[in-house]
C-alpha cells in the first residue's frame, strides 16, 4: 500500500543519516522541495546520487548533508559552476567528501541495471578516457560471444529514491510527462521510493499520454505544489532560468550562501513559504 | 573589412553552424554548440534533426534553451525518450551522425578535458565533468568541437583526458574499437583545425577574416601545423548575424505568477 504523508513526515521517517539517496529528474521535475526538507531536518552523512547534482545537491552539499557524491555532470546548466560542489571538491568546505565520478551513459545504465535487478550494468563506455584510473568501479570484461571489450559498473541500488511528478491518484499511481530522465529507473532500483507530486487527483492512466509508475512500486506519495522549483513541471510551470542565474551569485561565497540559506530556507515554515519569500525579495 | 562588424565569438559560431549538413542528425551540447546548431536550423539547414541528451529527439526550439532540458525542447520535440534509451539505443546504437561538443582544454589530437584544471584529486578548478561527451565523441559518426583558441585552452598535455579524440594519433583511435571517426573539425575564434588523415594531428586549415596564421600559432601551446592551402573563412552574413543575435535564452517563466504571496499563506 502506498502511504500518503506530509513531505516533512516522509523525509523524517525514511531518509536516515548515513543512507544513500538518489534524487533524480533530468533538468525537469527535480525534487527540490524534498531536498529542502532534508536540509531543514539536518540529515547528515548521506551518499547523494544524481546524474546532474544541480542546485538541489549544491544546497545539500553546502549545508553539510553529504559525505559522498555520485554524479556525472556537476555544473549549473547554461550558467557555469555549482560553487558549493566546487568548494567541497577543491577546498573541503564545509567538510571533506568522497566523489565517485561517472559519465552520463554509466549513470543511466547503473540505474537501469538496478531497476532490472542486475548486479552490474554492461555497456560500451569510457573508451580512451582517464576515468577508469580514478574510479575503481569502472571495469572491463570480455563478451563471451564476440570477445569484444565491454564496460561494467555496479548497479545503483539506493536506499531511497526521491522523484517529483505531475500527478498521483488516490491509490498512489504516478503520472508524469515531458523529459523523464532516469526517474522510473531510480524508483525501481531503490529499496524505498518517495514521490512528490504537483497534485493528487482521482485517477491517472496512460490514455492521457505520459508515463505511469504503478502504485505497488511507489512507497510514499507527498503533495508538494511547485515542488520542482526552480526546475519545472511541464504543464504546470516553467523553469526559472532567472533563479538558476541568481544562484550563481548567491552560492559563490560560502558565508553568503550560508546566510542566505539560514535566512530563506531554514527560517521558512515550509517550501511554499520559502518560495513566497523568494518571490517577495526578487529571486523569482 | 578593416573594422569587423561582428565579434570573434560570433565568427566562431557562424563558422561552426556552416559545417552542419542540411540533413544532419546532431547531438548538441549546451552553450555555443547549441547556438551554432540553432543558427544552422534557422539558415541553411531547416530540416536539421537536433537531439539534446535530456532525451528530446528532433526538437525545434523557437528560443535558445538555457539548459539541455528546457521545457522549450520537450514541447517542440518529435519524441521524448528516457535517458537510458537516449544513450543506449540512439547514441550507442549509432543513430546519430554528428556530435557537437565544447571543452575547457584540447590537445594536438583533439582529445578534450572538461573535468579538472590541475590534479584530479586536488584541482585548481573543478569543472563540471564529462556528462555525455565521451560517448558522444565515441559513437557519433563525426564530432565537431567548438572552443576559443589560446594557450590555456590549446595545451601540450591535458590535465585530464575526459574525451578521446584521435587519442595518440596514427591508428590509435581505431584500437578503441569505437564506430565514430572522431573529431572532423575544431572551430575556434581564430579559424578551423582539422586532423591530418594520416597522423591524426590537428592542422590549421581555415583562418577567419583579419586573423593571421602567426596569431593562431601564438595561441597554441604546441607547434601548430598549418595547411599549405589555407582557406579564408567567409565573413558572417548580415542574415546570419541577425539570427544569431536574436538567439538568447529566455528569462521568462510563468512560475512567479503561481507562487502565492506570504500574506496569502497566512
Amino acid at each position: 500500500m502506498t502511504e500518503f504523508l506530509e513531505l516533512t513526515e516522509a523525509v523524517k521517517r525514511y531518509v536516515k543519516p548515513g543512507c544513500s539517496v538518489a534524487a533524480e529528474g533530468f533538468t525537469h521535475l527535480i525534487p527540490h522541495a524534498a531536498g529542502a526538507e532534508i536540509i531543514r531536518h539536518g540529515i547528515r552523512h548521506l551518499t547523494l546520487i544524481r546524474m546532474t547534482p544541480d542546485i538541489i545537491f549544491d544546497q545539500m552539499i553546502g549545508m553539510g548533508c553529504a559525505d559522498k557524491l555520485v554524479f556525472s555532470w556537476g555544473g549549473n546548466p547554461g550558467v557555469g559552476s555549482l560553487f558549493r560542489l566546487r568548494d567541497a571538491y577543491e577546498n573541503g568546505v564545509p567538510h571533506e567528501m568522497d566523489f565517485e565520478e561517472h559519465v552520463h551513459a554509466a549513470m543511466a545504465n547503473a540505474f537501469a541495471a538496478g531497476a532490472a535487478g542486475m548486479p552490474c550494468a554492461i555497456f560500451k563506455g569510457y573508451r580512451g578516457t582517464q576515468y577508469p584510473e580514478v574510479n575503481p568501479k569502472i571495469r572491463f570484461i570480455e563478451c563471451p560471444f564476440t570477445g569484444e571489450d565491454l564496460t561494467v559498473i555496479p548497479a545503483h541500488r539506493p536506499d531511497v529514491a526521491i522523484i517529483h511528478a505531475q500527478r498521483a491518484d488516490r491509490q498512489g499511481n504516478i503520472w508524469m510527462t515531458g523529459i523523464l530522465g532516469v526517474q522510473k529507473e531510480a524508483v525501481l532500483a531503490a529499496q524505498r521510493s518517495i514521490v512528490t507530486v504537483e497534485e493528487i487527483v482521482d485517477s491517472v492512466d496512460e490514455s492521457s499520454g505520459g508515463t505511469v509508475i504503478p502504485r505497488w512500486a511507489v512507497d510514499v506519495v507527498c503533495e508538494a505544489r511547485l515542488g520542482a522549483f526552480p526546475s519545472y513541471a511541464e504543464g504546470y510551470y516553467d523553469r526559472s532560468n532567472f533563479f538558476y542565474q541568481k544562484w550563481g551569485e548567491v552560492s559563490r561565497e560560502y558565508d553568503r550562501f550560508r546566510e542566505w540559506m539560514e535566512h530563506y530556507l531554514m527560517a521558512s515554515d515550509d517550501f511554499a513559504h520559502y518560495l513566497a519569500r523568494l518571490k517577495e525579495d526578487g529571486y523569482v | 573589412m578593416s573594422d569587423p562588424a561582428y565579434k570573434p565569438e560570433e565568427m566562431m559560431v557562424v563558422a561552426a553552424s556552416r559545417l552542419l549538413e542540411p540533413d544532419d542528425v546532431v547531438f548538441i551540447g549546451i552553450g555555443l554548440p547549441s547556438k551554432a546548431a540553432n543558427l544552422a536550423r534557422k539558415t541553411h539547414a531547416p530540416d536539421l534533426a537536433m537531439i539534446y541528451e535530456s532525451g528530446t529527439l528532433d526538437t525545434k526550439p523557437t528560443v535558445l534553451p538555457l539548459s539541455i532540458g528546457d521545457p522549450e525542447l520537450s514541447r517542440t520535440a518529435k519524441a521524448v525518450v528516457s535517458v537510458p534509451e537516449m544513450f543506449n539505443y540512439w547514441l550507442q546504437g549509432g543513430w546519430i551522425r554528428t556530435g557537437f561538443l565544447g571543452a575547457a582544454q584540447i590537445d594536438r589530437y583533439a582529445n578534450l578535458n572538461s573535468t579538472v584544471i590541475g590534479d584530479y584529486r586536488k584541482p585548481k578548478v573543478r569543472l563540471p565533468g564529462a556528462g555525455g561527451a565521451p560517448e558522444i565523441a565515441g559513437f557519433c559518426h563525426r564530432t565537431l568541437v567548438l572552443l576559443r583558441q589560446n594557450r590555456r585552452t590549446f595545451v601540450e598535455t591535458l590535465d585530464f583526458m575526459t574525451t578521446a579524440g584521435m587519442l595518440h594519433g596514427g591508428r590509435s583511435r581505431q584500437d578503441l574499437k569505437v564506430p565514430g571517426h572522431g573529431p572532423q573539425a575544431v572551430i575556434t575564434d581564430l579559424g578551423i583545425l582539422e586532423p591530418d588523415t594520416e597522423s591524426g594531428e590537428l592542422v590549421l586549415t581555415h583562418l577567419h577574416p583579419g586573423v593571421s596564421a602567426e596569431a593562431a600559432i601564438e595561441a597554441t601551446s604546441w607547434p601548430l601545423k598549418v595547411a599549405e592551402n589555407l582557406v579564408r573563412t567567409e565573413v558572417p552574413g548580415e542574415k546570419e548575424l541577425e539570427i544569431l543575435r536574436a538567439l538568447v535564452p529566455s528569462d521568462e517563466s510563468n512560475v512567479a505568477e503561481l507562487i502565492p504571496s506570504t500574506a496569502d499563506l497566512e
